[in-house]
């Protein structure tokens, strides 16, 4: 089954954009899988340095996690000042404590602008990309979170299995 | 199983301690039908979880979605709760895994039923069957296709 979309500019992309493997996560702050899957992430996109290329999108289980969709929101607003990154691996690392204010206290250390962040969270467009990510997702075949792409093709296993997969194909 | 152009054949089961629910109440609707093993599986990959999501887009195209499994009214409603779950659970309890049958999809050997997916149109016709692996939840990919083609059709 392959995705729908591939990695365009409307993704926040990680690594070298020219090159020839393309990874997509779906994944939600509030999934224990996906912040277990966070670190693995990390580590593949620095073994693999330039010949990689990450998006994540989302893919918030909204009725069972209270936080993903907030926490989808302030890494989007964060995005709109250049610090999604900064803002989704801080996420994922404090997820044992989400909450609206942990966002802001991000967002603070994160010298993000305060009055700006606190009104681009309400962005209509923003919360659009959130459901355009989810929808993608939902018509690709994503089943649960979190779900990760090669190359377009939908990759079935976790982030570990995913690392052997690329280590044994593309070193 | 069934498949495509089959009739779906009717049910009458609970949803709820103290309500049932029967094809035919929704006449002039699609359904989607899913049949899934048990209730409580793993909450990021949970089926129905996944589902809750989804029903507004399953709406747009007219579409009602009903878990179905053979689990009791009782053990659907704390699931339901618990998952925070916006849609029906029918339980296929007694006499246990009649509809499943029915629909072809009862695996006799561990007594639940199998994870199936039925796209039934308005008039009763089952459009679309999948049998995903036991352990596979199959996503919803098939389902809006199948719906989408189905809202093409009547056009």
């Amino acid at each position: 089954m392959s995705i729908k979309i591939s990695i365009d500019h409307k993704d926040h992309i990680k690594g070298n954009k020219n090159a020839q493997l393309e990874i997509v996560e779906f994944g939600d702050y509030q999934c224990p899988y996906c912040a277990a899957a966070h670190p693995i992430v990390h580590d593949i996109l620095h073994f693999f340095g330039n010949q990689v290329k990450f998006a994540f999108r989302n893919f918030p289980l909204a009725k069972i996690h209270a936080y993903a969709h907030p926490a989808a929101l302030a890494a989007e607003a964060a995005a709109l000042q250049g610090m999604f990154w900064e803002m989704h691996d801080a996420i994922f690392d404090n997820q044992g404590s989400l909450s609206g204010d942990l966002f802001l206290q991000i967002a603070a250390k994160l010298e993000l602008d305060h009055e700006r962040f606190i009104n681009d969270l309400h962005l209509d467009n923003l919360a659009q990309k959130i459901e355009d990510d989810f929808e993608t997702g939902m018509r690709s075949g994503v089943n649960g979170t979190p779900t990760f792409f090669v190359d377009g093709e939908k990759f079935h296993g976790d982030a570990t299995d995913l690392f052997e997969l690329l280590k044994e194909n593309f070193k | 199983m069934l498949k495509k152009n089959d009739i779906a054949p009717a049910f009458n089961l609970y949803a709820t301690p103290d309500q049932k629910i029967k094809l035919n109440n929704f006449t002039g609707q699609n359904i989607v039908l899913a049949f899934y093993p048990a209730d409580w599986s793993l909450i990021c990959s949970d089926q129905m979880a996944l589902y809750n999501e989804m029903l507004k887009y399953f709406k747009e195209y007219d579409a009602q979605l009903l878990g179905i499994s053979v689990d009791s009214k009782w053990c659907h409603l704390a699931f339901s709760q618990s998952r925070n779950l916006h849609f029906p659970l029918l339980s296929d309890f007694e006499p246990k895994g009649e509809v499943a049958k029915k629909y072809g999809v009862y695996n006799e050997d561990k007594g639940v039923a199998e994870r199936a997916l039925f796209v039934i149109n308005k008039q009763g016709i089952i459009e679309w069957s999948y049998l995903s692996p036991m352990a596979v939840n199959p996503g919803a990919d098939g389902i809006l296709e199948t719906l989408e083609s189905i809202s093409l059709k009547s056009i």
